[in-house]
């Protein structure tokens, strides 16, 4: 009986593990090719000899690369961005989170709502640059980090954690012993959600890292700029002439260079994440099912 | 009060309700600690969220910088009607919700189809790996991915193009045709988010019961059996909570990554909302007309929200809120 389905069943974990293996291979496949070419040589991007590793193994992409001052400047800012966003982004969550999830709290179900209601109905682009303009951060660097500093997915995910994984009798006792609600918070409330905080921190870093469009709305001088509106000068626009700095060389060879230069700015870019990634991707996954489980 | 006298229940409703009043001020005397840390976020929220829903007077007017959004005159619906009589009305909303139902379409049985691979394999090493693995695209920028695709695609060195163009592609420029636009903007997205979209019917595959897979394995089901008669039915509350919920986006496409696979050639199929907004406010300094365009937008929105929420919890007993 039980062995009936031996055939259909061997079929089905062959054809199940081919399409696995597909689907690994194509996320996989651009990833590799991006780094094959930033190791190869100009002569072979152009000839179109690479296509899964590198040929002629060169690293004057990178080198090229390491010389451009905008591209150490928008790394240096990101670097900024996202460190001060990140912080003060988790700082405004937990304080609208501990107090919202104290269920005697008056009032806490209008300011909860009051939160909500951001996630249904905004202002828009044009009367939300207003207001930055109005409190003159217009090319300012707070203007990359306040706008947007709250997210309110991440205060729900916040809140539902604080309001079902802590338990109320902690707080009582806390209550009994003469401790104030910030020294409930600063002793028990924090070090017991360290793995939430881990997860909203990392949503609020890869969300400041990978973003471009308030800097491109708010800042104006290049000193301020981001990675990601270097990128996509260089890369997108094709604003910057990459090979200056560079020997001048015939012109079919700068074209050349320019493409490798930008395989190898993809990777620099990316690296960061990317190297930090395994180590925090379990966070990732939690934080895909704490948002899954709403409260 | 005065209802209350009439009604004969002073006593008994007077009581309790100031009683219930002096002990909510009694409360938040104990607690101004939560109040004063509650101040910072919600002065955030109301200087960069509220103040700007209030400075949506701006679709009404007629908005100068000299005079400043309180002192511009009024113009009624002029902008609206303006946008809803323009050439291009229904080139937007309908590339905007073209775009949309495409990546629903697209993404949704591919998610469901690697969660249920995933969860089949029975080593977790390489159940890990896979997930591990395809995940991995998420934390790629949108700029990145735009990057690799313009690389990947270039006319003269992609290896892309080359691919294509034994399958019998013709044109000479991908990034600068409308019809492969919306097709390179979907797929992109499915390489980028099936990964992490499969987690969570991943997690809905593993809250099965353990005992429905061993009565199918006493009955002598096969795999295959199991997907259809467990597996499926097993997730479909989740699947159609997300699709539902999923429709409720329809209308509001992000900015970031149309805007930067857009150019003058492929714009019939890639002008869409939030980057003509972006484009007739911040670029032409139309700023009433582009409030009046976001305005409308948003509310189309939010009545999609609400719309699909009541659905939802029609459906599912779930809701965003």
């Amino acid at each position: 009986m039980v062995k009936r389905h031996s055939f259909s069943d061997l079929s089905f974990d062959i054809v199940n593990r081919i399409f696995l293996l597909f689907c690994t291979l194509v996320v996989l496949y651009p990833i590799v090719y991006i780094l094959s070419s930033s190791f190869s040589s100009a002569n072979a991007i152009i000839a179109g000899k690479v296509w899964l590793w590198p040929v002629e193994l060169s690293t004057n992409a990178y080198k090229a690369v390491f010389r451009n001052k905008q591209v150490g400047t928008g790394y240096m800012n990101s670097i900024i961005y996202t460190a001060g966003g990140t912080t003060i982004s988790v700082v405004l969550t937990i304080a609208a989170a501990y107090p919202l999830s104290r269920k005697f709290l008056p009032g806490r179900k209008f300011f909860t709502g009051m939160f909500i209601f951001t996630m249904l109905f905004s202002g828009g682009l044009i009367p939300t640059y207003f207001v930055v303009r109005s409190v003159g951060l217009i090319d300012s660097r707070w203007a990359i980090i306040l706008p947007n500093a709250l997210s309110v997915w991440n205060l729900m995910v916040t809140l539902t954690y604080f309001r079902t994984s802590l338990a109320e009798e902690m707080f009582e006792a806390a209550v009994i012993e003469g401790a104030s609600d910030l020294r409930i918070l600063v002793s028990i409330v924090l070090p017991l959600s360290q793995a939430i905080i881990a997860v909203i921190a990392l949503y609020y870093a890869i969300g400041i890292w990978n973003s471009y469009f308030d800097a491109l709305i708010y800042l104006k001088s290049s000193s301020k700029f981001p990675l990601q509106i270097i990128l996509r000068n260089i890369l997108i626009m094709n604003q910057t002439d990459l090979s200056m700095g560079a020997d001048l060389v015939a012109m079919a060879r700068r074209q050349g260079m320019a493409d490798v230069m930008k395989y190898a700015l993809i990777v620099i870019s990316s690296a960061p994440l990317l190297m930090v990634y395994p180590f925090v991707q379990k966070y990732f996954v939690k934080g895909v099912m704490l948002g899954s489980v709403k409260g | 009060m005065q209802s209350n006298a009439q009604s004969g229940n002073v006593s008994t409703q007077r009581g309790p309700m100031s009683l219930r009043r002096r002990k909510s001020l009694l409360l938040m005397a104990q607690h101004w600690q939560l109040y004063l840390l509650l101040l910072f976020p919600l002065a955030n929220l109301i200087v960069f969220k509220y103040i700007p829903i209030a400075g949506l007077q701006m679709a009404f007017k007629d908005f100068r910088v000299s005079k400043g959004v309180w002192g511009s005159p009024w113009v009624g619906m002029k902008h609206f009607i303006n946008f809803f009589t323009a050439p291009n009305f229904w080139t937007i909303i309908s590339n905007t919700i073209i775009i949309s139902l495409y990546t629903i379409i697209a993404s949704f049985p591919f998610a469901i189809v690697l969660a249920i691979g995933m969860n089949e394999l029975v080593s977790s090493k390489a159940r890990k790996t896979v997930q591990f693995l395809t995940y991995a695209p998420y934390f790629i920028s949108t700029v990145v991915l735009v990057s690799m695709m313009m690389q990947m695609f270039d006319p003269r060195i992609g290896i892309l193009t080359k691919l294509i163009k034994v399958f019998g592609y013709t044109g000479d420029n991908v990034f600068g045709s409308p019809t492969a636009f919306r097709h390179l903007y979907v797929w992109s997205g499915v390489w980028q988010q099936t990964g992490y979209n499969a987690i969570i019917y991943l997690a809905a595959l593993t809250s099965i019961n353990v005992e429905l897979y061993d009565a199918a394995r006493v009955d002598g089901c096969s795999k295959w059996q199991r997907i259809w008669h467990i597996d499926l039915p097993g997730i479909r509350p989740t699947v159609i909570i997300l699709l539902i919920l999923n429709m409720g986006y329809i209308m509001s496409v992000g900015f970031e990554k149309v805007y930067l696979m857009q150019n003058p050639m492929n714009l019939e199929a890639s002008e869409i909302i939030s980057t003509y907004v972006y484009r007739i406010g911040l670029i032409n300094s139309n700023f009433s007309f582009s409030t009046a365009i976001g305005f409308f937008n948003s509310v189309i929105n939010l009545i999609l929200m609400l719309t699909v929420n009541k659905v939802a919890q029609k459906v599912g007993e779930t809701s965003l809120w």
